[in-house]
């Protein structure tokens, strides 16, 4: 469609008043963003002072650096980070590949059925709820649960899975597959079913077999997916989601499960120390932010889309 | 789609049909599970042998269940929370992305940087807690609510989708005297009926399975939705295993906790065949960039 020369006499006056119409609709919106996202900004300065409920943010005296200081000192907190990395790291090598080859195995599949059930039954945990997970872990994992019954009923002694640090890790990345592999699936087979059969066409033309097709078609089309989302897990490596540690984790394990997010929860929420818990907070987002562009600045640099 | 160039009976399709039937069943086996043992007796549980079939069936934890005031009212507290919150949310992303998708609204740019940056940047969990705390938010239903009425990625979606509606439509409308509210109601929400639902889906997903800002903001019975309620049950009964705790552990029914988190599950399992449909869509409009 053209623009229309002949609409332009009367398309100065009712921009007007549809402009305003416009901002009219942004109001309560915008209004939303300020107060929910920008308004708490203003909180962060909490990090530098010493809280006093009676005081409020603005009056509570500042105490600079103090609770940096305290957090940089603290036992936990490096605990946390450290448990915070070791559990992405692990999400990362463990889970990360799961979904890919999963999406290239059933990319590969003839019987439309079984792969249209597949895809429906893998996608379902991703919608149950963390407590609902965590609920049937504690209750297929737990002591009376069902595999403590199939390894007691091959002649082994009950084992402990939930109660012991050492075993609490693989449950949290085996709680992640079984959660997310689904999910990730259904996005790389979203990406694949983008690529042009032609490029098959041609491969198997040229006499290349199925592992050729996928080596040097579908691997090489999807790397662009592949690329932007192992860099921005690299660059997420400090943050990490508040459900699925705290959910899984109980009394025993909390050398191991006690992330930087549960730790802000404890310190700040549950033992009321809110300065504290803000500074913890704001060195892990600004450190985590900066991670996150410098990710998509690699990602830009290696010739892929960024997400920024 | 390389399948086409495979014969269906191959060595490859077979075992291809096996890695899908045991991914299938490393889903359902857990879930098979604890359905088996919600209706399953206390004996046949405490000697192990329930597996993916309830032994000496009963009912009597289901009971437990619905008998429990407080389990049956979260769940319709959840309903109308997750409804409503859903409704709202929708209609205010709406209401920000229609004017957002105007190519000549002076000054969309600077408004779609402050919304962008709050995917990002946020002030922290501290900082947001005190500001509920001083809007006296704590302990109402608002506080699950407002916080998260907006969505940006939601919105970003949406604005995509409305700006690849035909602005010749708008055209037509405006030279019939229709203003732009009109066009909103008349054209671009008929228009986008099914990316407006996907949006109300991801905002009842998120809302029904969420209980961070329950277990923050919240501390009255009344406003606790239906997965927190089970988190609170779970808990109660949660006692890791240590050796001199093996006999509260036999006590301790097995069955309703099963019972629970089944009861917690349905709802979604009700929708998820017509919800997956939606969200797969929705990866789809996510995909389209400008």
């Amino acid at each position: 469609m053209g623009k229309g020369v002949t609409m332009k006499p009367c398309k100065k006056r009712r921009l007007k008043r549809r402009e305003i119409s416009l901002y009219i609709m942004l109001l309560i919106p915008m209004l939303y963003f300020v107060v929910f996202h920008y308004a708490p900004m203003y909180g962060i300065q909490v990090a530098f002072k010493k809280y006093n409920v009676f005081q409020g943010i603005a009056d509570s005296p500042w105490v600079g650096f103090q609770y940096f200081k305290e957090a940089f000192g603290a036992v936990e907190f490096w605990r946390a980070v450290k448990n915070t990395l070791l559990l992405n790291l692990g999400e990362l090598l463990i889970n990360f590949p799961f979904p890919i080859v999963l999406a290239i195995l059933l990319n590969e599949m003839c019987h439309k059925r079984i792969k249209n059930l597949t895809q429906i039954i893998l996608y379902l945990p991703h919608f149950l709820s963390m407590v609902i997970i965590a609920g049937i872990v504690y209750q297929v994992f737990g002591t009376a649960g069902i595999v403590n019954n199939i390894v007691t009923s091959l002649g082994f002694d009950k084992v402990n899975f939930l109660g012991d640090s050492a075993k609490w890790r693989p449950l949290y990345w085996g709680a992640g597959i079984w959660m997310g592999a689904g999910y990730g699936m259904i996005v790389y087979l979203a990406a694949m079913a983008g690529i042009n059969t032609e490029l098959y066409d041609a491969a198997y033309i040229d006499g290349a077999g199925r592992w050729k097709r996928i080596w040097h078609v579908t691997l090489p089309q999807i790397r662009p997916t592949i690329v932007t989302m192992t860099i921005m897990n690299v660059g997420k490596i400090l943050s990490i989601g508040f459900e699925r540690p705290y959910l899984l984790s109980n009394v025993l394990v909390q050398d191991v499960s006690s992330v930087i997010s549960t730790y802000v929860y404890s310190v700040g929420l549950q033992a009321g120390r809110y300065d504290y818990a803000t500074a913890v907070g704001l060195f892990q987002s600004v450190v985590a932010l900066c991670m996150v562009v410098t990710a998509n600045q690699v990602a830009k640099k290696c010739g892929e889309e960024g997400i920024m | 789609m390389s399948s086409v160039y495979d014969k269906k009976r191959s060595l490859f399709q077979i075992i291809m049909i096996l890695v899908c039937i045991i991914a299938m069943a490393a889903v359902l086996f857990p879930i098979l599970n604890i359905v088996a043992t919600s209706l399953s007796g206390k004996n046949a549980i405490a000697k192990g042998q329930v597996g993916i079939f309830p032994r000496e069936f009963t009912l009597e934890a289901y009971e437990m269940v619905f008998t429990n005031s407080n389990i049956v009212r979260s769940l319709f507290f959840s309903i109308a929370l997750t409804a409503g919150y859903a409704f709202l949310a929708t209609f205010f992303t709406i209401l920000a992305a229609y004017p957002l998708s105007k190519p000549d609204l002076r000054g969309r740019h600077v408004f779609l940087v402050i919304i962008t940056v709050t995917m990002y940047v946020s002030a922290g969990t501290i900082p947001s807690y005190l500001l509920v705390k001083n809007l006296h938010l704590m302990n109402t239903v608002w506080a699950l609510v407002l916080p998260g009425m907006i969505s940006p990625f939601n919105l970003i979606i949406l604005r995509t989708f409305f700006a690849g509606i035909n602005r010749a439509l708008y055209e037509a409308a405006y030279m019939d005297g229709c203003g732009e509210w009109g066009c909103l109601f008349r054209i671009t929400i008929p228009l986008s009926l099914p990316s407006i639902f996907t949006i109300m889906l991801f905002y009842a997903v998120s809302r029904w399975n969420g209980v961070t800002d329950v277990l923050y903001y919240i501390n009255k019975s009344e406003l606790y939705t239906l997965q927190y309620q089970l988190k609170m049950m779970l808990d109660s009964l949660q006692i890791p295993y240590r050796p001199e705790e093996i006999e509260t552990m036999l006590i301790t029914p097995e069955n309703v906790k099963c019972s629970t988190i089944v009861f917690a599950m349905v709802p979604m399992l009700i929708v998820y065949p017509f919800v997956q449909k939606y969200f797969t869509r929705g990866m789809t409009i996510g995909g389209v960039k400008e």
